[in-house]
C-alpha cells in the first residue's frame, strides 16, 4: 500500500507535470532546432514568438467568450488557436522579409544572425507587453479536472491523491498529434524533403533546382504554428506572463542542445531530459520516502535538492554539460 | 559541332584570374576530359562553365543559347548537371531520397529514371532505404551520379568522380560513365588519373595555369609524347 501511495504521490506531482512541461519544451525545442537547421542560426527570438502567438490567442479567445462561444468543457482557447497561428506566421515572416532576407542574402555568420535575432526578440517582446501588458493574464476555462484528487481516492482508496487536470492532458494529445504530423511532413512529403535536403547539403540542394526562397517560407510557417501551439499550451498549463516566456527561452534551448541542434527527435527527446530534470531536482521528496523508508529513517528535511527559484540552473548547468562533452547532442545534429 | 562550350573564358573569385582564355567544348554524347597539374584550374574551369565563378570575358553557349548570364540554378533547368567533388549527397537521407531530391524539378513520372539509375548502379537498388551517408565512398559517388542523372540532363558534368575510392572501383565508375555517354548525354569531367581518363575521353584538355595547353582526341594526346612526358609521367 505504502509503495502505491508513493508511486500516485510521484505520478501526481512529478511525472505527469513534467511529462506536460516536457510536451511544452519539446514544441518550443522543434521551433529551435527548425529554424537552427535550416536558417542555420540560434533563434533568442522564439520565446517571445511564443508570448506573440499566445497574445493574440487570448486576446481573439476573450472575443470569442464576449460572444458567448465556448468550446464545451475544451478550453475556447482552442478555438482562437489557428488566429493566433496565422497571425504569428505573418508576423515572423514579415520579420524574416524585412530584417533576416537582408542579412541572409549578405551570408553573414551565424553569429551575427544570433545578435540580429536577440534585437528581433527586443521588438517582439515589446510588441506583446504593447498589446497585453506585462500582467499575469488567466484565459483558461472549459472544465478544470479530468480526474480530480478526491474522485480518485473514493476509487482507489489510497490516501494519495492523483489529479489529471484538462490542460494537462490536452498538452500531451496535441503535442503528440502536432508531432506526428510534422514527422509525416517532413518525411513524406515533397516540400519536407526538400527542406530536410536544404538542411542537410544547402549547395547541393541548390544544385537540385530546390527553391531557397521556398524552403525558408514554409520554414517560417511552421516556426509559427509550432511556437504559437507551444505557448498556448504553455499559458493554458500555468498562467501567461510575458517574462515568462522570455525566461522559456533558456529549458527550450538546452532542450534543443540536449538532442541535438537541427534534430527534430532530439529538440523532443531534450525536452523531456530538461523538464524531467528540472522537476525531480526541485521536487521535495521528503514525502515519498515517508512512504518508501521505515519511519526511523525518514529524513527531518524536505530533501528537495535545489529551491524552485533556480529551477532555471537546472537547464543552464545542462546546456553547459552538453556542450563540454557531447557538443552534437544525444541524437547527432550539427555541432554547434 | 560542340554542344556545350565554354569559349575564351577568363575569370577568377577574386580581383586575381585564374582562367586565361580557357576553352572548353564537348559534343552530343561525348566524353571531355579536363587534365593537368594541381592548381592548373580544372575544377575553377567546370565551375566557369556552370556558372558558379564571375567570367570577366568569354561565353558559355549550351545548343545555340548563349547562357553566360544564367545561375547555375536555371541552367540546371535547361538540363545540365553537376557532380561536386565533395559534399555531392545528402546524407541524413536515403539512397532513394536522394535520388528524388535530384529530380525536384520535375513533375511527371521519375520511376523510369529511378530504375535506369539502379540498372546503372545495381548496389543503389539494394541499399535504398539505408542513409546515404553510411555508404562506402564509391557508393557514395554513384549516389552522387545518380542523383545528377535523375533530372535526365543532356550534360553531365563530373568533378573528380573517383577522387578518394579505390582502384577497382574507379574501373567500374569509369565504365558506367562511358555506358552514360553512350545513352546520349554529354559528359564533361576533371580527372587526377589522367591516364583512364583520356583513354576513355572523346576529347581532351591538359591545362596549365588556367590555359589550354594542349587540345586534342583522347588516344591522341595519349600518343603525344610531350604529354606522355610532363604530364603522364613517361
Amino acid at each position: 500500500m505504502d509503495v502505491l501511495n508513493a508511486l500516485v504521490l510521484l505520478m501526481n506531482y512529478v511525472i505527469i507535470p513534467a511529462t506536460s512541461y516536457g510536451a511544452q519544451l519539446a514544441l518550443g525545442g522543434l521551433g529551435v532546432t527548425l529554424v537552427y537547421g535550416i536558417l542555420r542560426f540560434s533563434n533568442f527570438a522564439h520565446g517571445d514568438t511564443m508570448a506573440f502567438g499566445t497574445t493574440i490567442t487570448i486576446l481573439v479567445t476573450w472575443w470569442f467568450q464576449s460572444m458567448g462561444v465556448n468550446f464545451g468543457v475544451l478550453p475556447t482557447a482552442l478555438l482562437a488557436l489557428p488566429f493566433g497561428i496565422a497571425a504569428t506566421a505573418a508576423l515572423v515572416l514579415l520579420t524574416d522579409r524585412g530584417v533576416y532576407r537582408f542579412y541572409r542574402k549578405k551570408r553573414v555568420a551565424p553569429v551575427f544572425m544570433v545578435i540580429v535575432s536577440t534585437g528581433v526578440m527586443f521588438v517582439m517582446n515589446g510588441l506583446t507587453r504593447f498589446i497585453i501588458g506585462v500582467g499575469d493574464q488567466n484565459f483558461a476555462d472549459g472544465a478544470r479536472f479530468l480526474v480530480t484528487a478526491s474522485q480518485f481516492k473514493a476509487w482507489s482508496g489510497l490516501e494519495e491523491g492523483l489529479a489529471i487536470r484538462v490542460t494537462t492532458a490536452l498538452t500531451i494529445a496535441t503535442a503528440l498529434v502536432v508531432v506526428a504530423a510534422l514527422f509525416w511532413f517532413l518525411r513524406t512529403t515533397r516540400t519536407g524533403k526538400s527542406m530536410r535536403a536544404f538542411s542537410d547539403n544547402e549547395d547541393l540542394a541548390l544544385l537540385s533546382g530546390i527553391s531557397p526562397d521556398k524552403v525558408v517560407r514554409v520554414t517560417w510557417l511552421l516556426v509559427g504554428a509550432l511556437a504559437t501551439i507551444a505557448g498556448v499550451l504553455y499559458g493554458l498549463d500555468k498562467s501567461f506572463k510575458p517574462f515568462n516566456y522570455f525566461q522559456l527561452l533558456l529549458p527550450i534551448f538546452a532542450a534543443a542542445v540536449v538532442g541535438g541542434l537541427g534534430n527534430p527527435l532530439g529538440a523532443i527527446a531534450g525536452g523531456f531530459v530538461v523538464a524531467f530534470s528540472e522537476v525531480t531536482v526541485t521536487y521535495a521528496w521528503k514525502k515519498v520516502l515517508s512512504y518508501l523508508l521505515p519511519p526511523g529513517l525518514v529524513p527531518g528535511g524536505l530533501v528537495q535538492l535545489l529551491s524552485t527559484d533556480y529551477k532555471f540552473a537546472v537547464s543552464f548547468a545542462i546546456l553547459v554539460v552538453v556542450l563540454l562533452f557531447r557538443p552534437t547532442g544525444l541524437f547527432n545534429g550539427k555541432s554547434l | 559541332m560542340s554542344f556545350l562550350i565554354g569559349e575564351r573564358m577568363t575569370g577568377g573569385y577574386g580581383p586575381v584570374d585564374i582562367l586565361h582564355e580557357c576553352t572548353l567544348a564537348v559534343g552530343k554524347g561525348e566524353i571531355a576530359v579536363i587534365v593537368g597539374p594541381n592548381g592548373a584550374g580544372k575544377s575553377t574551369a567546370m565551375k566557369a562553365v556552370f556558372g558558379m565563378l564571375n567570367l570577366r570575358a568569354g561565353q558559355v553557349r549550351l545548343g545555340d543559347m548563349d547562357i553566360t548570364g544564367l545561375s547555375p540554378q536555371d541552367r540546371v533547368a535547361l538540363g545540365m548537371a553537376f557532380v561536386p567533388q565533395t559534399h555531392n549527397i545528402f546524407t541524413s537521407m536515403t539512397v532513394e531520397e536522394n535520388l528524388e531530391m535530384g529530380a525536384f524539378l520535375r513533375r511527371d513520372d521519375i520511376r523510369p529514371t529511378l530504375q535506369l539509375v539502379y540498372d546503372l548502379f545495381p548496389v543503389l537498388r539494394d541499399k535504398r532505404r539505408q542513409a546515404a551517408g553510411e555508404l562506402s565512398g564509391g557508393q557514395r559517388q554513384q549516389v552522387a551520379v545518380g542523383r545528377a542523372l535523375m533530372t535526365r540532363p543532356k550534360v553531365l558534368m563530373l568533378d573528380e568522380p573517383t577522387a578518394g575510392v579505390s582502384p577497382i572501383v574507379m574501373d567500374e565508375l569509369l565504365d558506367r560513365i562511358v555506358e552514360v555517354a553512350r545513352s546520349g548525354i554529354s559528359i564533361l569531367m576533371v580527372e587526377q588519373n589522367a591516364r583512364q581518363a583520356l583513354s576513355i575521353a572523346d576529347k581532351g584538355y591538359v591545362l596549365v595555369q588556367g590555359a589550354n595547353r594542349f587540345t586534342d582526341t583522347g588516344a591522341a594526346l595519349l600518343a603525344n609524347p610531350e604529354v606522355r612526358r610532363t604530364f603522364l609521367g613517361g
